[in-house]
């Protein structure tokens, strides 16, 4: 087997490990409500601390333990999943939209619409990503909405930049001036001509936005300017077990284990399917 | 730049001229800077106050009367028009005034300047590891390239590159805060320790007054932030050096060197690693102001006495002044990383340095 | 006894066709030879199995190269290593890429001196300059100071000759030296290339596809053809009487410097035939 398959198949391993891990959680989230052992808001002091179903002390029916105020952590990480991926595809999706569109605009028309989204994309560099995101939370107030908006506003860049310059390659092939030649309109052309082309990479662009929306929010949960503070959140509970990391440390592990996975899964998948686009591989 | 343009690049050099080069990249990027940095002043600016709700009524504690809100907005001069308070904020700036921080009533100037040495130090730190660790990933790939060792060291590069540095702190924590508890996983400096430091740069303070017992609590406790500020800018810095240093490896002067006797090791560090390094800086430098941004988040983590964690604590806090100076601070380093990093790679080119 | 002896090398792509089919030839000390073909017959591959820098992708299937009596091929890469950039030198073919452009002139030629053959700096340096006065380099103290684009392409060629002349190797490889040159300019280097090897005595495996080159440099030669060695011969006599097919025709295509309008005969299809034929011949028989 030459190096090339053998870079393929490892990159095919790759691509079906991180979508199974994903359509598994996709389910999971799906299905929380009712597969979750327990209710994910239910306090008991009485049982705080819980240990894993492994270790001794364990109770029955709390498999993952529970964390300082007696809430099982399985559960909670099911109903954080729908979170985390209600944010992944809500807020990866209209980013998408909105830096893609600005991206092709930018690449494709040039002159001063370029001048000034590429002015914006500079100004939009030069702020600190996260406190930028803080910042916008703590303005909108907290919520899954304003989470939304800031990952929307914060990341809007990562599409505009790379499709931008993907527009300008394609705007200056043979087959777009054709295109032109024949007849088509700057639009027409754009969307017809230019679109298709940019497509794969925008998709891989959308892959990787999603985990990065996940780890935005986990981000937010964690300096608690998320969802109310009850609503189980992976970043919430990794808040909470950071405290108590030496009292109760499945607390910390499970949801950060089940966040890392994620974000990797989605990272891979992205990278994945760069390798399947990439006409040099394929 | 791939190596192999370097005739063309050559050319237009020794056409134009270096001073000039040089100059006017330089004059070029301070009018950009001097643009973004206006725009990201804007920007902070009326995001944080015009966006619904009334910014005087987030400063004060719930239960404020109407009395208490319009003496405080008088205080602060919020309650003349938008464009004026953005005027005066602006002269204020212009002239070294960043304002009083509500919640200490200082000027915002000190308390940010105060917490600056420990985020740069930070991040310094971070950088030199970063670079010891993707220039020895980058090293070893090439060395052996194709062969096994080249395989693992992607394999770890993209996991490296797939998760971000706050989930790396996390998983820090956990390996050497709780499983094997060797560093510290909060603060700054042990506090109980007497300082006697006359700066803030307790790191280099601490060197210089060969305070070896202090530099290595310091040390303790910054390793794991800078760590896992350090784990993906390594992997990139991993990817690209190996990258043009497998695509320079197969350059005429380095087969040249070949035929002089030397070994592997000594052509890939003497030929190849200068000439593989200068294309890897441009894009270090746009990924380094990504790691200072991390401070902000790894910071808070690790509970370090930072500038991002400040920034946090007035947001939520609504330290409208506070937020202001340091977004605008952080906007600066972030353009100043870029002009220096363009600058270096004039310095290191030897085709921009010499006419 | 020759100082190379290169006896049935055998190179291949790996796992790919044959790039080398059973090579033998020899150089004797002081001697010049010429390598002459095609492009893709093989002539650099020869150079570059001697000197141990064979791409990664390329392998020796059999045969020896002896230097000095002794099988580079059987040696460790170490040894290999030092016995090559003690006792040879590469005088390559492109001086645009061939120079490092983040070094100074300077320690491009001294540093080999300095490092393997442990000399002294100074040494190394007077060394260096007197070099660069024998390649006919006005000012070398101010180009031991340039860096290599501070320099014209013919200027740098004559910097790469004194530098693989250096540490007095009593075997260069060059490989088409002149190609990427301007013509005034590949007169004078090829003049100096001679004049430096009759000077210090030194063999010289010469490849170049030109044999108007050949015959103003070179002592003997070999024809490739396929990576197979069709004629080894005297440069007198081969000029006077080839005695392969395809040599001959590769000597007609040849522009005469006595005559120019001769013009030039491609070599014909049906040389090609038989030599293609002699190839597949010589498959068959080495797969037997």
């Amino acid at each position: 087997m030459d190096g090339r398959s053998l870079i393929r198949r490892r990159a095919g391993l790759r691509l079906w490990l991180s979508a199974g891990w994903l359509m598994l959680l996709g389910i999971a989230a799906l299905l929380a409500p009712w597969i979750a052992p327990k209710d994910p808001l239910a306090q008991d002091l009485f049982l705080g601390r819980l240990p894993p179903f492994w270790m001794a002390g364990a109770e029955p029916g709390y498999w993952l333990g529970t964390d300082s105020l007696g809430r099982d952590v399985l559960s909670r990480i099911l109903h954080g999943a729908r979170v985390a991926l209600l944010v992944a595809l809500v807020a990866g999706t209209i980013t998408c939209l909105i830096g893609a569109t600005l991206g092709l605009l930018a690449g494709f028309l040039r002159g001063w619409v370029d001048m000034v989204i590429s002015r914006l994309i500079d100004i939009w560099m030069a702020f600190p990503p996260v406190l930028f995101s803080i910042l916008l939370i703590a303005v909108l107030g907290p919520g899954l909405t304003s989470i939304i908006i800031a990952i929307v506003v914060i990341d809007w860049t990562r599409f505009a930049r790379v499709v931008r310059a993907e527009a300008m390659a394609q705007g200056a092939m043979d087959y777009v001036a054709s295109a032109r030649v024949a007849g088509r309109g700057r639009i027409g052309t754009m969307v017809r001509e230019i679109l298709p082309n940019v497509l794969p990479t925008v998709v891989v662009l959308l892959t990787l936005e999603m985990g990065i929306a996940v780890i935005v929010e986990a981000i937010l949960s964690f300096v608690n300017l998320s969802i109310s503070t009850d609503d189980p959140t992976w970043g919430g509970m990794i808040a909470e077990g950071r405290t108590s990391i030496h009292q109760a440390w499945w607390v910390l592990v499970f949801p950060l284990i089940t966040l890392f996975l994620t974000v990797l899964s989605f990272s891979q998948l992205g990278e994945g399917l760069k390798d399947r686009f990439d006409p040099v591989l394929r | 730049m791939i190596p192999g343009g370097a005739a063309k690049q050559d050319m237009r050099h020794r056409v134009t001229g270096t001073g000039m080069v040089i100059l006017r990249t330089l004059l070029t990027r301070l009018l950009t800077t001097v643009i973004t940095l206006a725009g990201v002043a804007v920007i902070v600016f009326f995001v944080i106050r015009v966006v619904p709700g009334n910014p005087i009524a987030m400063m004060l504690p719930p239960g404020a009367t109407e009395e208490d809100i319009a003496r405080l907005s008088a205080l602060y001069g919020l309650d003349k028009p938008l464009v004026t308070q953005f005027g005066i904020w602006v002269a204020g700036v212009l002239q070294g005034d960043f304002g009083t921080s509500i919640t200490t009533r200082q000027p915002v100037l000190d308390l940010v300047l105060g917490r600056l040495p420990a985020t740069l130090e930070l991040s310094i730190m971070a950088l030199v590891m970063a670079v010891i660790l993707g220039g020895t990933a980058a090293l070893i790939g090439t060395r052996y390239r194709g062969g096994r060792r080249e395989g693992a060291i992607d394999v770890a590069n993209g996991m490296a590159l797939s998760v971000p540095d706050f989930l790396w702190g996390l998983v820090l924590i956990l390996l050497f805060g709780v499983l094997w508890p060797v560093f510290h996983i909060s603060g700054r400096v042990t506090p109980s320790l007497e300082l006697p430091f006359t700066t803030d740069f307790y790191l280099f303070e601490s060197l210089i007054r060969l305070r070896f017992d202090l530099w290595a609590d310091i040390v303790a406790h910054m390793f794991m932030p800078a760590l896992a500020l350090a784990i993906p800018l390594a992997a990139i810095i991993g990817q690209l050096l190996k990258q043009s240093l497998k695509e320079t490896m197969n350059l005429d002067y380095v087969t040249l060197a070949r035929t002089k006797g030397y070994g592997e090791a000594r052509v890939i560090l003497r030929e190849a690693l200068r000439n593989a390094a200068l294309p890897t800086l441009t894009l270090v430098g746009v990924q380094f102001t990504f790691l200072i941004g991390g401070t902000v988040i790894i910071e808070r983590l690790f509970s370090y006495e930072g500038l991002g964690n400040m920034a946090i604590d007035a947001v939520v806090n609504r330290d409208l002044p506070l937020i202001q100076g340091i977004v605008l601070l952080f906007a600066l380093i972030f353009t100043a990383v870029n002009l220096i990093v363009d600058l270096l790679y004039a310095v290191l080119n030897p085709r921009l340095r010499h006419a | 006894m020759s100082f190379l002896s290169i006896r049935n090398l055998s190179v291949r792509l790996k796992g790919g066709p044959p790039l080398l089919r059973r090579v033998s030839l020899d150089v004797a000390p002081g001697e010049v030879r010429g390598l002459v073909g095609e492009s893709g017959a093989g002539k650099s591959m020869i150079g570059k199995a001697v000197l141990g820098i064979l791409p990664p992708s390329v392998e020796v299937t059999a045969g020896e190269i002896l230097l000095d009596g002794t099988d580079l091929l059987t040696l460790s890469a170490k040894d290999r290593r030092r016995r090559i950039g003690a006792s040879c030198a590469l005088i390559p073919q492109d001086p645009l890429t061939a120079l490092n452009p983040s070094h100074r002139i300077g320690p491009q030629i001294t540093d080999r001196l300095v490092d393997i053959l442990g000399w002294g700096r100074t040494e190394a340096e007077a060394r260096a300059k007197a070099l660069l006065a024998e390649v006919q380099i006005a000012d070398p103290d101010r180009v031991l100071r340039s860096y290599p684009h501070e320099l014209s392409g013919g200027m740098r060629q004559r910097i790469l000759i004194a530098s693989a002349f250096a540490a007095e190797p009593r075997l260069i490889v060059a490989d088409e030296p002149t190609t990427a040159l301007d013509v005034t300019v590949q007169k004078q280097i090829l003049s100096l290339i001679r004049d430096m090897q009759a000077r210090h005595g030194t063999a010289l495996l010469f490849v170049t596809h030109d044999l108007g080159v050949v015959s103003k440099v070179c002592q003997r030669l070999s024809v490739l053809y396929a990576g197979m060695v069709v004629e080894d011969a005297a440069v007198t006599d081969f000029f006077a009487a080839p005695h392969h097919a395809y040599s001959a025709a590769l000597l007609a295509a040849t522009p005469k410097y006595t005559d120019p309008k001769a013009g030039l005969n491609p070599v014909p299809e049906a040389v090609i035939e038989a030599v293609r034929a002699e190839v597949a011949a010589f498959d068959r028989e080495s797969a037997r």
